[in-house]
Parts: structure tokens; sequence; C-alpha cells
């Protein structure tokens, strides 16, 4: 069965581990510039929120490349970058709704999350599980659980942000 | 190796910008940060320098670990002269910055003389700008941080700034980075204001590859996260409570200063405790605490993000305090309100809100103000100085007001900047200055806590909780519980928790991590990432190398072994409830055997032998 990435936004803490561990897989250097998941910080509202490629299944990016460097990694579901087919058009990075396809200055090409092969860094890195790796079919799960508990009264019922 | 070889170097009167590499010679010495900025410092400047004019310099400096993964592994320093103790001033910080200055390809950044005119410092990588800051002049952090942010359109700068209490001469301004980071003790903000340096903003695009051994660094740093998420402190109470954990334990053990340290109780301290943090309180049914936070790389997220109730009085014509920002921590929360009998958790919120908002030291602020309310209680000084303010103490009306004065500078918050021992001989009553060396003290009562004496007597930054923090022992028992009613066996442990605490605060790693991390945890990762062979008793004899080099810098700076005291109160007048009742400070008995297993004459002097051994020179 594919697996994705799940984020709770709620379990974050901007710690960053999950941005050096991408960048350092990724490029072979820490640092949260060359990092494909990024964190945001929300400040007045104090809440961090990572965010990367969702691996849509008709992915916007892959069917705008017009030299057909990006592909599906059948495997993980991922949609990887050909670095050596890549020509740096950017035309994937309009394509992306999301904006999770970049653009790398030193490169010249682009650079998006590949989930690491299948095995992704950030979930490994992260302290508190705000990124995990799942069965693509129960990333809701947890959330279906917290609202039903809600919908049927219970205690307990709100995720806990750890705080 | 993790480091990038290069320091910055910034002469401000001359508008010059150069790089050389970085002396890797002292970093095997002084392992980095705190260590080898104070090598730099002593070398460079006289220690006799007016630490507000061109010739004290301003050293931003990271740590081996800076930047990398390793958990806690984002702090930076700023080394220099303090204008508030006129000894050598090392104050450190989390946040995002120390990794960008990393990431930009710089290890260091010296910064000399003194601009012309305001300017701030813009740099992406290899790019280095001074740009003319006239804008920014007059603005506080909060605003010049928006202003560089929307001028540069890049949410990634990292940026450290100093407000409105620094350009006005508060003596203990602090240096704010992301916000609500602090390098906040002895002045460093102060001194970067005299030099006519608004602002750094930081962008770097090229990080961190060359680790010595990748392979052994990373399962050295999975080892390290796993031995602080198992840990007691680091794994549960410090990410649930923050350093607020500490509230209500220092308060049963009768170590809580309070009312300018005339008592070691606070009635009100579980009202500012971090479980009150935790509770819905009326206004909207929402706890004070929106979430915690944590620096870059820390696994621990003992940051807290907070809000002040809605309606609050403090607040209440302010939109620009409605929003969530850096929330209390143990420090902020006792300086601002044990010290001053003030217990009304939003005003104290509020009240750090503006110290980050115009970068001032809350302890040195809030323990100003509690010599300043017990001066009005004694009419020393009355409202005609106040300007109409009534100081009594447990007013969080009159803390809020001299909270705006003093971060910006005006009125009577000219008179809270100078700090309590100034203060407080300018309106004749040098005895109720809490401080040491000028510099003033901390949330931790030395009748209480017995070693904490002797740790702020010594202390080479003046009083200080940081440069040696026994209470780890005394009262958490890690490594070990000694009772902190003695004295007896407090000299040893105050060595070894001030060499220690040089060492880690060299490394780029938080002092925090030691709750559950020895020393030998840190030297893996040290030499998997550096090729180096720390282990954890070299470290320790590093730790004694970095005091013996801050002590000589003092001593040459003309501050010696009789600074080495407290104030009359703790050693006089006995504490009046808790478990220490009827104790005062035991320092006479501490300082003999600490100055001998120092190695120092007993004029608190380092001997030759002393100096031979740790390879300092004559």
């Amino acid at each position: 069965m594919l697996k994705s990435l799940k984020i709770e936004a709620e379990k974050c803490t901007s710690c960053m581990q999950c941005e050096l561990a991408c960048s350092y897989q990724a490029e072979g250097v820490f640092n949260t510039a060359k990092s494909r998941i990024k964190i945001f910080t929300f400040h007045h509202e104090g809440r961090f929120v990572p965010y990367t490629c969702t691996q849509c299944s008709e992915a916007w990016c892959l069917h705008a490349c017009p030299v057909e460097a990006i592909v599906l990694n059948p495997r993980t579901g991922a949609k990887e970058v050909l670095a050596d087919a890549c020509v740096g058009c950017k035309v994937c990075t309009i394509a992306c709704p999301f904006g999770t396809v970049n653009y790398d200055e030193d490169t010249k090409v682009v650079y998006k999350c590949d989930l690491c092969g299948g095995d992704p860094e950030c979930a490994k890195a992260c302290p508190t599980e705000a990124i995990t790796y799942v069965q693509s079919e129960q990333t809701g799960l947890e959330r279906m659980r917290i609202h039903a508990a809600q919908a049927a009264g219970l205690a307990g019922g709100a995720a806990d942000s750890g705080a | 190796m993790t480091w990038n070889n290069k320091v910055l170097r910034i002469n401000l009167s001359k508008g010059e910008v150069k790089d050389e590499p970085l002396n890797m010679e002292w970093a095997k010495q002084y392992i980095g940060q705190r260590g080898l900025a104070s090598k730099y410092l002593a070398e460079e400047i006289d220690p006799r320098c007016d630490a507000l004019g061109p010739e004290n310099k301003l050293i931003f400096v990271t740590g081996p670990l800076t930047g990398t993964p390793a958990s806690t592994g984002a702090r930076y320093s700023v080394v220099t002269k303090s204008p508030l103790t006129g000894t050598i001033a090392c104050s450190n910080s989390g946040g995002y910055l120390g990794p960008e200055i990393k990431y930009a390809g710089w290890d260091m950044i010296i910064l000399e003389g003194e601009s012309p005119e305001p300017v701030y410092l813009y740099i992406e990588n290899e790019r280095v700008e001074l740009v003319p800051a006239g804008e920014l002049w007059g603005k506080s952090v909060w605003d010049a941080d928006r202003w560089l942010h929307n001028k540069y359109q890049d949410p990634q700068l990292r940026i450290a700034a100093v407000g409105r209490s620094a350009e006005q001469g508060c003596l203990y301004a602090s240096i704010v980075n992301d916000l609500h980071r602090a390098a906040g003790r002895s002045g460093v903000g102060t001194v970067m204001a005299a030099k006519k340096l608004k602002a750094i903003a930081i962008r770097g695009t090229r990080g961190l590859g060359n680790i010595h051994d990748p392979k052994a660094f990373m399962q050295a740093v999975s080892a390290g996260k796993k031995i602080l998420a198992e840990n007691e402190v680091t794994g549960a109470a410090l990410p649930k409570f923050g350093t607020q954990v500490l509230m209500n334990v220092i308060n049963e053990v009768g170590a809580m200063p309070t009312r300018n340290m005339r008592e070691v109780q606070f009635d009100g301290a579980s009202k500012i405790s971090g479980e009150a943090m935790h509770e819905p309180r009326e206004a909207d049914q929402k706890p004070n605490l929106v979430t915690n936070i944590a620096c870059g790389s820390c696994t621990i997220a003992c940051g807290r993000i907070s809000t002040v109730a809605p309606g609050h009085f403090t607040i209440k014509h302010s939109p620009q305090y409605w929003g969530a920002s850096g929330g209390l921590e143990y420090e902020s929360a006792w300086a601002m309100g044990s010290a001053l009998g003030v217990d009304d958790l939003d005003a104290l919120t509020y009240v750090n809100f503006l110290c980050n908002e115009d970068g001032m030291d809350p302890i040195s602020f809030g323990a100003t103000v509690a010599a300043a309310m017990e001066l009005y209680e004694t009419d020393a000084i009355t409202k005609r100085e106040t300007g109409g303010i009534d100081l009594r103490f447990g007013s969080a009306e009159a803390l809020v007001e001299v909270g705006k004065l003093t971060a910006r500078g005006e009125g009577f918050g000219k008179d809270i900047g100078l700090g309590s021992r100034r203060l407080c001989e300018k309106y004749g009553h040098p005895e109720f200055s809490m401080s040491v060396k000028s510099q003033e003290f901390p949330a931790y009562d030395p009748r209480g806590i017995q070693g904490m004496g002797l740790g702020y007597a010594t202390s080479n930054r003046g009083a200080c909780h940081l440069r040696g923090y026994t209470v780890s022992s005394e009262i958490m028992g890690v490594p070990e519980k000694t009772d902190p009613l003695t004295p007896e066996g407090k000299p040893k442990l105050v060595k070894a928790a001030q060499d220690a605490a040089s060492a880690v605060d060299s490394t780029g790693l938080c002092a925090f991590s030691t709750f559950a991390w020895t020393l030998d945890d840190i030297a893996p990762q040290l030499n998997a990432a550096c090729g180096s062979d720390w282990t954890g008793e070299k470290l320790m004899e590093a730790g004694e190398r970095i005091w013996n080099l801050e002590r000589d810098f003092n001593l040459a700076a003309g501050i010696t072994g009789k600074d080495d005291n407290l104030p009359e109160r703790l050693l006089k007048e006995a504490a009046k409830t808790g478990p220490a009742k009827g104790k005062v400070n035991e320092l006479s008995k501490m300082m003999p055997e600490y100055y001998q297993l120092r190695g120092w004459t007993p004029e608190g002097v380092p001997t030759e032998e002393t100096r031979r051994r740790l390879g300092l020179g004559a």
C-alpha cells in the first residue's frame, strides 16, 4: 500500500530538525534554505506549520514539464525530478498550485520532495511526531477519531499539543 | 569539520569589511563560541578600555555544533566588555540566527570601532554590506525586524537588533534575534548601540556540509536526542512548563528572592507559575500559553509563546500586543513578579513583551525596579523622581509604567536603565542593590541555595545563574543531590559547574541539555563533527582554561578578589520563612577553599603554576 507524509501542525515546535534532515539527505548540507519541507511561522497566532509536496496523483508539475524531467516513482508514489533532464524552464513551479516545486539558483534545476525513495528523513528526525509517514488511506483517521469523540461528547477529544 | 574557517571582521569607524581565517589553534584550546571569542577579545582589546568607546569590540560567535542537527545546536554568543559590570561579557542566545551565520559561510563576526552614523549590517553569504540605518534608528526591535523583512522581501532573513533602550543608553540592553530570543545579560546591546549598529540581517544559502564522519555524527546525534527525550526534565517538564516549572519548586524550598530579596518566599508564586500559564483564564477561557517553541535543532522545546488576556489593562488600547509572542520564562516571571511582589500574570507577560520589543534584560530590569521600590518605600525617591508613578511593591500598574519608560529610555526610565548599583548609589542607599560586580541577581536566593551564593560572588560576568548552575545538584539532584542549606562541599561543586558551563557554552549547544547530558555525551558529537579528540575530561579542562582566561581579563580590567562578594543583606539578614529560615549565605566559609581549588592565591589571582597547567600565557 502507498504511504504518505502526514503532517499535524499542532504538534510542531519549529525546531527545524526536519529541514536539516531533508537538506542533508538531498544536498549533503545542513541548511534550511535547501530543504524541500518548510516550517512556516505564524507569529501572532503562535503556530508553526510544516509544509511540503503532497505527491498529487494527477500531478500538475509532471504534466506541465515539456521535457519529461518529472517522473512517477511507482513504488513510492513520489513525483521525482530527473536533474539531468531538467532544463530549468520553471513551468512546473508555475503549474504546482501549492508552491512545493522550486528552482535552485546554484544548480539551475528545480527541486521537490521525493519522499527520500520511500524512507523520508523528515519524519524520522521529527521529535514530536508532527510529521509521520503512514498509509495514504489512513492520514485522516486520527482526526476522525478526535471529531468522533467530540460528536459523542467524550472527554479527551482534543489533540494534545504537547505544550 | 563544521567550521567554515572564516571570520568576518568589520571596522565600523572606517566602514571596512575584511575576511580572515579562523585561528584553529585557539579553537583546539577554547572549543568555540564563548571560549574562542573570549580569547580573541582578550588578545585584541585593552581590558581597561571604555566599554562604550570605539576601542571595545563586539563579537558574534558560533560554536562547532551551531547549525548542525545536534539537539539544541543553534546557540551563538555575543562577547564584549560589559558597560554594566566592566568585566568580560558573554551573552548567549538561541533562536535561528546562529545557524544562519554558519549557513552564510562564517564562523564569527568581529565588529570594531564605532560608526559615524547609524548603520545596519546585511549579509547574504559572501556579500556583506554596511547600510545607512537612519530610518531604523529610533525604532523598536520589532519594528526594525518588520522594516528589514519588508525591505528585502525575504521571510527567511534572520535578524538581530537593538531597541530604543539600547539607543538611550540603558546599561543592560540586550540584542534580540528572531523577535523574542535574546543575548540578554550584561548590556551587550548597549555596546552594539554605542557602535551605532542597529541590526544584523543574515541570509545563508551555503549550508554546512563538511562533517568529519557523517555516519558517526548522525549516530551520536540520534543517541543524544534519545537521552534528552527519555529524561524527565528535558523530555517532559521543560516542554510542558518551560523553565517556569521552577516557580513553585523554588518557592517551596524557600529560595525565591522576594521584594528586593527581603523575603525568600512569595505568596503569589502559584499565580505566576508555569502551571498557571496552562490554566484557562476568565477573559476568554484560553490559557496564557499558546504553545511551546524550540530554538533551531532543539528537541527539548522549552520556549513559551503566550498572549495577554484580551481586555487586560495593559493592552486594552494597544492592538499591537494582542497577538502571541515570546512568553514568560522563570527568570522573567521572577524578576517582574516575585522580586516586585507582583502576581498579575498578564502584566508580567506584557512587560516581558516590552523587554523583547525594545531589547532589555528582564532580570536586571526587574531587579532594578525592585531596588527602586525599596528606595521609594524609604522615601529616598518620591513621585517627584518617578514622574508621578506610585512605585509600591506589589503594584502591577507601577511595573507597567516603569517598563514602558525604561524600554523607550524616557523620564524615570533613564534612572532604571542605570541598573540597581548606580541607581542606589545615586539615591544614597548602595545597600539596596542586589548585585555582584554591578550585575543583578537572578532568581535563586543564596540563603536557601548556598552554592549559588559562591557562584554569584565569583561569576566572571557579575551575578549570574548560568555561569555555574548548582541548582541542578542542590535542588534537582542532577547529577547527585546535595543539601542546599550547607556550604560544605560547595566550593568543589561550584568550580565543577563553572568549568562545565564554560565548556558547554563554547560548543554551540544549550546549557539546558545538561539536565540530561554530561560532557561525555557531548564529546562524541563534537568529535564526529570536527575530527577532534575531546573527552569529558578534556572538555572540563578547556572549561577551566576559559574560566581562568576570563578571570585574567577581569583582573587586568581592575576587578579583583575584593569584588567576589555578596550584598550585606544576604550575609547578615537571615531568611524569615521556609526551610532556610534563620540562614544567611555562608560565603566566607566557602571562598578560601574555592580559591585553593582553583589554584588561585588567597587574593584570587591564578598562580603561575595554574596558568602553566592550563596553557595560559604569563
